[in-house]
């Protein structure tokens, strides 16, 4: 198949190309989030993005914090922001990253004015911002300005055999053409960690992968309180045929086809080496992992399932892939792409890998996914420590 | 590692059980499922050769199968690779899962 070299989609003040045009209400911090749904609610064609997190975080935790707000405003998917916190200062270190891309965006505090006239300057702002963001016109763009991250869930065995070779298969073709790459879910690599290492396209990625990963599995040895059979791999996993973690892992590996990463990002930072595979050290929960994915920047995301994971993500279209025939059949309003035909060999990987292209061109272009249509927006921090 | 081959045929109907490498002792079952002592057809992924094997048990769909004798203390190769090791001796053509094999990690 010749892939084709463009797709539709909003060129950004920054050069960038969002496959969406949302205008997203931003609560710095927990407190903030009944104010962004309010005017969320007042406000056609913003969403609000609620969390549970931004207050009396400190250190690496903060920063974290810090990085995917300001990432998740910055990604080209949001036309323009509306920052609420609960008071000035924090909001505006957010707003002014955000503000370095050249997208509109707009501070607000509550303290010393109270929610309910918050919500009346706020909604004068978003109204604004939606009208403004209601006449972007998609426009052809190169196919390089895709940004695809990956995470497989509620795998089974059918993942690896499968549909994550499926998205291999899309990677060894996009890659070459000068797309941004990402995986993640480091924890989900114990067992294939030597191989993936070896994955790395430098000594340095290499030894920053290894590094990575050391850290996160003493981090759990540590926490453990048993063998982690409860969690890893899940219930969902053992049902559908996994053993153990080290099964997970090898089929997890499977979405990077043969290509190598370039570096290793930390969670939510912003690939910055050109285009290429990356690796994000991530958790493995599906909903942290892609607002992660996002907040870095990346504008796509591919969901491999066996079992039937349903996440979606508020800002980055999820495409739901599944060679589950059961999966496929009993929750089909889950799912963008049915590969199963592989498993009855009446479809081989490359022809697997075409048509994943050809959905994922398709939703770039603005095709809602199945996640989208059914509103799913899980917007998940992820949280290093406990607060001060 | 296994991956389905371009030049694989396209349509090849009654496989019952793909085997990633050439080196794995287990396969995994792609039909709904198998019952006991049904000959299942086998494909393996990486040199696209096929096999057979008289199942055991009644294995489910994506659950896999022994393809050799185990015993205790063995390792499971499965993508050529090690991912855990055998806790309960296994016969070929039984079902293999968390009763008989655990991991060798955390």
């Amino acid at each position: 198949m010749e892939i084709p070299k463009t797709f539709l989609g909003y060129k950004r003040e920054d050069g960038r190309t969002g496959t969406r045009n949302h205008v997203i209400i931003l609560p710095v911090d927990d407190i903030s989030n009944a104010c962004a749904e309010a005017v969320a609610n007042n406000i056609k064609g913003t969403i609000a993005l609620p969390h549970s997190y931004g207050r009396l975080q400190f250190g690496a935790d903060l920063e974290l914090h810090f990085r995917t707000m300001i990432g998740t405003g910055k990604n080209p998917n949001v036309a323009a922001v509306i920052v609420i916190g609960i008071e000035p200062k924090w909001t505006k270190r957010i707003v002014d990253a955000i503000a370095t891309t050249g997208k509109p965006v707009e501070g607000f505090s509550i303290e010393g004015v109270g929610d309910i006239d918050t919500i009346a300057r706020v909604s004068k702002k978003a109204q604004e911002f939606s009208i403004w963001a209601s006449e972007k016109q998609r426009e052809e763009r190169p196919i390089s300005d895709l940004w695809i991250s990956v995470k497989c869930g509620e795998s089974d065995t059918t993942s690896g055999l499968a549909s994550n070779p499926t998205v291999g298969n899309l990677m060894d073709k996009l890659e070459p053409l000068g797309v941004h790459l990402c995986f993640g879910e480091t924890s989900e690599l114990t067992g294939a960690e030597t191989v993936c290492e070896k994955r790395g396209k430098t000594p340095e990625a290499q030894e920053k992968f290894k590094k990575t990963w050391s850290s996160y599995n003493d981090f759990i040895l540590k926490e453990a309180t048993d063998d982690l059979s409860e969690s890893q791999p899940t219930a969902g996993n053992i049902a559908g045929g996994l053993t153990t973690i080290e099964e997970k892992a090898f089929g997890n590996f499977q979405k990077i086809g043969g290509c190598k990463f370039i570096d290793v990002l930390e969670p939510a930072e912003e690939p910055t080496k050109g285009p290429g595979l990356y690796f994000m050290d991530t958790s493995s929960a599906a909903a942290e992992c892609v607002t992660l994915q996002a907040a870095g920047g990346f504008n796509l995301h591919l969901f491999p399932t066996g079992q039937g994971n349903i996440i979606g993500n508020p800002i980055e279209p999820v495409v739901k892939l599944t060679a589950n025939p059961l999966t496929a059949r009993t929750m089909s309003e889950h799912i963008d792409i049915d590969v199963s035909k592989i498993l009855s060999r009446e479809m081989n990987l490359d022809e697997a890998g075409d048509e994943l292209i050809k959905a994922t061109i398709r939703v770039a272009n603005g095709r809602l996914t199945c996640a989208e249509a059914l509103g799913h927006r899980e917007f998940v921090m992820t949280k290093l420590y406990r607060s001060a | 590692m296994g991956r389905i081959s371009n030049k694989e045929i396209v349509t090849m109907a009654g496989t019952d059980i793909i085997i990633h490498d050439e080196k794995d002792n287990v396969g995994v079952v792609v039909i709904e499922k198998i019952t006991p002592k049904q000959d299942c057809d086998c494909w393996i992924m990486e040199n696209d050769k096929s096999v057979k094997i008289q199942s055991m048990d009644e294995i489910p769909l994506g659950h896999k199968i022994a393809m050799t004798d185990l015993n205790e203390g063995d390792t499971i190769l499965k993508y050529g690779h090690d991912i855990g090791k055998v806790v309960k001796s296994i016969k070929k053509g039984e079902h293999v899962h968390v009763h008989n094999v655990k991991t060798k990690k955390w």
